[in-house]
Formats: C-alpha cells, sequence, structure tokens
C-alpha cells in the first residue's frame, strides 16, 4: 500500500487544461514536495486530493482509499493545510482545533487530550487560550498544522504553507513538518514554489503547465547542481 | 455520541459563536422589522383597511396583520445572511475546512442550514417579545405553536440562501440577490397587505404573490401563531425547502465543481 497514489489524473477548467495525465506515488512516511511554479496546477491537484471537486480522468488513492470509490476513509486518512488560512479568527486556537475534531467525530476528553497532544507537537500548547486573531503569521500556520493533526491522519497534505511568512518562521515550518515525518512516519505532500524549502533526501515532483516534468530525489534530479538553476531550466523561468 | 450528531453540534454552536461575535448583526436584524413596525405600520395604518380574514376572529390592527410577516422579514433575511456569508467562507477558504470533512456533503450542508435557521428563530423570538412589550400579543399558546412553523419556514430560506450561494460565484456579486430575490419576496407576499387587497389591483400579481413560497411561509406562521394549522401552507412551504435543498445539494456536488480554483 502507498501512502498517495495519483495515477493518469486530468481535469480542465472548460477549454483550459489545468492538469494532463498526472501520475506519481508517495511511499508511506515519505517527504514529496510538488514543487512548481504559480499556475503549474498544484491548488487543482490539491481540490481533487481533498475531494472539493472531482474528475472522471484517472485515480486518486489515499491511504489504500480509493477517493471515488470510498471517499469518507480517504478524507478521514488526510489531513490539510490549505493556502489560504481556513482559521476562524474569533475563535480561540483552542476552539478551533474542537470545531475541527468535531467534524471528525472526535469530542470531549478524547479531543482535549489530542488538542492537547497536536499543539505540544507544534510548541503551540502555551497559546491554547489566545485568539486566532492575535496570532502572528507563523503562529497561525502552526495552529492549522496541528489542527491537521488532531484526528491522526496517515497523510498530510500541504498547500504552500508558507505563503506570506518570514523567512524564519518559513524555515521553522519547513522543518517542523519534515521532523513529524522522520518521526512520526507521517506521508507528506508539501506543494511549494521555493526550491529552498526542498532537502536533499526528499521526493520531489516538478509540475509545470498541469504536467510532470520530474520525479526523483532532489539530490537525483538537481545532480549535484543548484535546485533553483535546474527548476528554472526545466520550466524555462529565468533566475 | 456518533461522528454525525457530533459535527452537527459543532457547527451549531459555530454558527451561534460567531452570531455572539457580531453583535451588530443581531441588532440590525431587530431594528429593521421594528422601524417597519413602528413606522411604516403607523403612517400605513389609515390607508390599508383589513377586513376579517383567517385565522383573526375580529378586526385587527395594521401592526398585528404585519408581525407574522415582520417574522418573515427576519428569517428571510437572516438566509441571505447566511448566503452572503457562505459564498464569503468560499472565497476566504473556510468553507474547505467544513467540506473535507469525512461526512456526506449534504449533511455537512444540513447541519449549517440547521445552525443558521436557529439563530434565524432566536432573533424572531426577539423580535415577537419587544412587539409583545410594544402592545401586540398574541395568544400565549400561539408562541409556542409558532416554533415548528418557524423552523420549517427559517429551513426553507436558509435553503434558499444555500442554493443562491451555491450558484453566486462572487461576493460582489450579492448586491444582485438584493435587488433580485429579497425585495421581490417581501413585497409580491402577503406579509404586508392580505392577498384579496393585491387581487383588486392585479390578477396577475395576485397570482404570482400566491406561488410566491414565502407567502406561504407567512401564512404558516400567522396561523401557528394563533394556534391554527394552514395547511395549504405547510406542504408549499415543505415543497419549496426540499427544492431549495435539493438544487443547493446540487449546486455544491464535488462533480459540479463549484469549489474549483484554478491555480
Amino acid at each position: 500500500m502507498t501512502g498517495l497514489t495519483v495515477d493518469n489524473l486530468g481535469y480542465s477548467y472548460g477549454a483550459r487544461r489545468a492538469l494532463d495525465a498526472v501520475s506519481f506515488e508517495v511511499e508511506p512516511g515519505a517527504f514529496c514536495a510538488l514543487l512548481g511554479p504559480n499556475g503549474a496546477g498544484k491548488s487543482t491537484l490539491f481540490g481533487l486530493l481533498t475531494r472539493l471537486f472531482t474528475s472522471s480522468e484517472g485515480r486518486i488513492e489515499i491511504a489504500g482509499h480509493d477517493i471515488s470509490r470510498n471517499p469518507l476513509a480517504a478524507l478521514a486518512s488526510i489531513g490539510v493545510v490549505f493556502q489560504q488560512s481556513t482559521l476562524d479568527l474569533d475563535l480561540t486556537v483552542e476552539r478551533n482545533l474542537r470545531y475541527f475534531a468535531a467534524l471528525h467525530g472526535i469530542a470531549g476528553a478524547e479531543a482535549t487530550r489530542r488538542i492537547g497532544e497536536a499543539l505540544d507537537r507544534l510548541g503551540m500548547a502555551e497559546r491554547a487560550k489566545e485568539r486566532a486573531r492575535d496570532l502572528n503569521g507563523g503562529h497561525r500556520r502552526r495552529t492549522e498544522i496541528a489542527r491537521a493533526l488532531v484526528h491522526r491522519p496517515s497523510v498530510l497534505l500541504l498547500d504552500e504553507p508558507t505563503v506570506g511568512l518570514d523567512a524564519s518562521a518559513r524555515a521553522a515550518i519547513t522543518q517542523h513538518v519534515h521532523a513529524l515525518c522522520a518521526d512520526e512516519g507521517l506521508t507528506v505532500l508539501w506543494a511549494t514554489h521555493l526550491t529552498d524549502e526542498v532537502w536533499p533526501d526528499d521526493r520531489l515532483v516538478v509540475l509545470h503547465r498541469g504536467k510532470v516534468l520530474g520525479d526523483g530525489t532532489a539530490a537525483g534530479l538537481s545532480k549535484g547542481r543548484p535546485l533553483t538553476e535546474v527548476f528554472l531550466e526545466m520550466t524555462g523561468g529565468t533566475p | 455520541m456518533n461522528a454525525w450528531l457530533t459535527s452537527l453540534q459543532a457547527i451549531v454552536t459555530r454558527e451561534a459563536l460567531r452570531f455572539l461575535h457580531q453583535r451588530g448583526r443581531f441588532i440590525a436584524a431587530l431594528v429593521r422589522p421594528l422601524v417597519w413596525l413602528v413606522v411604516f405600520a403607523a403612517g400605513f395604518r389609515a390607508a390599508l383597511g383589513l377586513s376579517i380574514i383567517p385565522p383573526y376572529q375580529t378586526y385587527i390592527t395594521y401592526e398585528t396583520y404585519i408581525v407574522p410577516g415582520l417574522c418573515g422579514m427576519i428569517l428571510l433575511f437572516n438566509g441571505m445572511q447566511s448566503s452572503l456569508s457562505l459564498v464569503y467562507d468560499r472565497e476566504m477558504g473556510s468553507m474547505r475546512l467544513l467540506l473535507t470533512a469525512p461526512l456526506p456533503r449534504w449533511w455537512l450542508l444540513l447541519a449549517k442550514l440547521i445552525g443558521s435557521t436557529a439563530i434565524s428563530i432566536l432573533q424572531a423570538y426577539a423580535f415577537l417579545g419587544i412587539a409583545w412589550l410594544y402592545g401586540i400579543k398574541m395568544p400565549a399558546l400561539g408562541y409556542v405553536a409558532a416554533l415548528p412553523a418557524l423552523a420549517i419556514a427559517g429551513l426553507m430560506l436558509g435553503a434558499l440562501g444555500l442554493m443562491l450561494s451555491s450558484f453566486i460565484r462572487q461576493l460582489e456579486n450579492f448586491a444582485g440577490v438584493m435587488n433580485f430575490v429579497i425585495f421581490p419576496m417581501f413585497f409580491l407576499s402577503s406579509a404586508l397587505y392580505p392577498l384579496w387587497k393585491m387581487a383588486e389591483a392585479s390578477i396577475l400579481l395576485h397570482r404570482i404573490c400566491a406561488a410566491n413560497p414565502f407567502t406561504h411561509a407567512v401564512e404558516l406562521i400567522r396561523f401557528a401563531l394563533y394556534t391554527e394549522a394552514n395547511l395549504p401552507a405547510l406542504g408549499w412551504t415543505l415543497l419549496a425547502t426540499v427544492v431549495f435543498l435539493g438544487l443547493a445539494l446540487w449546486g455544491y456536488d464535488p462533480a459540479r465543481g463549484m469549489i474549483r480554483r484554478k491555480g
């Protein structure tokens, strides 16, 4: 069983092709960076992986569950951090997590325990009673990651989770999620357009104009050259 | 408690908390019908004479006549307000969180609808309380009998808002909803004048009013406030609820891709 399988996936917005025969697999416990410039199709792929919308082309399997045949089991297996913040800014950190836990059927003492664990893991326990509105960007992101872990998913999907953060917050979040992957065997798909968030040992899928241009380890694809240079070469960008 | 009920409780609680955080919304929701009750009704009392029609047993003041319609107005505006917040949630992203929960989408949307209807009912009762202080009193049991009527009417108008939110692509288009849904629905109904008055003016307008689901919602509330059941109104309101909810669920079907985003 793979952590995540995307097989021959396609999607169009009217005449515009957003994803075209996209295929890749992520092994359980692997950190996979989905690297692509703006407009590559990353968010469309995340929409399909989270079943916000569906496609008749191709197949998605999450933790062994086919998303079209068994959508609820597939959704129960994923934790998602969307590009835009989905925190309720008027609620406290703890209440945001409690709401999410309830959406996954977890309530009462069990929810309290899991929320405590998740906040601890992200170093946010002491901010549990603070309103989300009063947190800085980095702490909001950590809260969202903690929230995505409350139901103990086996796959964590993050769509450009460092957008709008300063360099140190970006580095801290990237470090945290890599650690989660290494320590707890979580399968991670991390969408980004920033090459410095990809570590040499990470799985790397390069997406451009809806197509997979490269699939391997970051070190394997860059072959000793700077990843930024290789990425720009593949996608036709300029440094 | 199973996952379905846990999620329902969480969604309803969140709606209530959100409402508590928006006190201006609560005040606006009350001020609007009160202005109609105190100012509009005073001005039009003389112009709009009323005959004795069911469920009334005697002549009533114009203020008394419009109270059920103003309860309907609260439910209508709240339904549209929740539609606006759904479009906002979709643009801001929090709708994504709800729709990626491992529960059937129809249940998640229904839970949201129940939450917003519960808020609408509280507002309607607050208005009835102020009307009572103003001297417009219904039979005591009528306030109890009105609860299911307010709930059904609130669900119908909330489902209408949910349906509209699934078809409104952008927040900016919401002004159109005000012009093309709220005002025609409210004025082409029995909220402010009995339908026989409209028939005197125009048969066509009378027919439109009679077909308007909001008319039936108002009549359902009006009869319930006098502890009477208006079965045709109940039937039409339930039918409209099912149709609007069905269209809303179709609108939010993942295969239709309403929540999709280019990227």
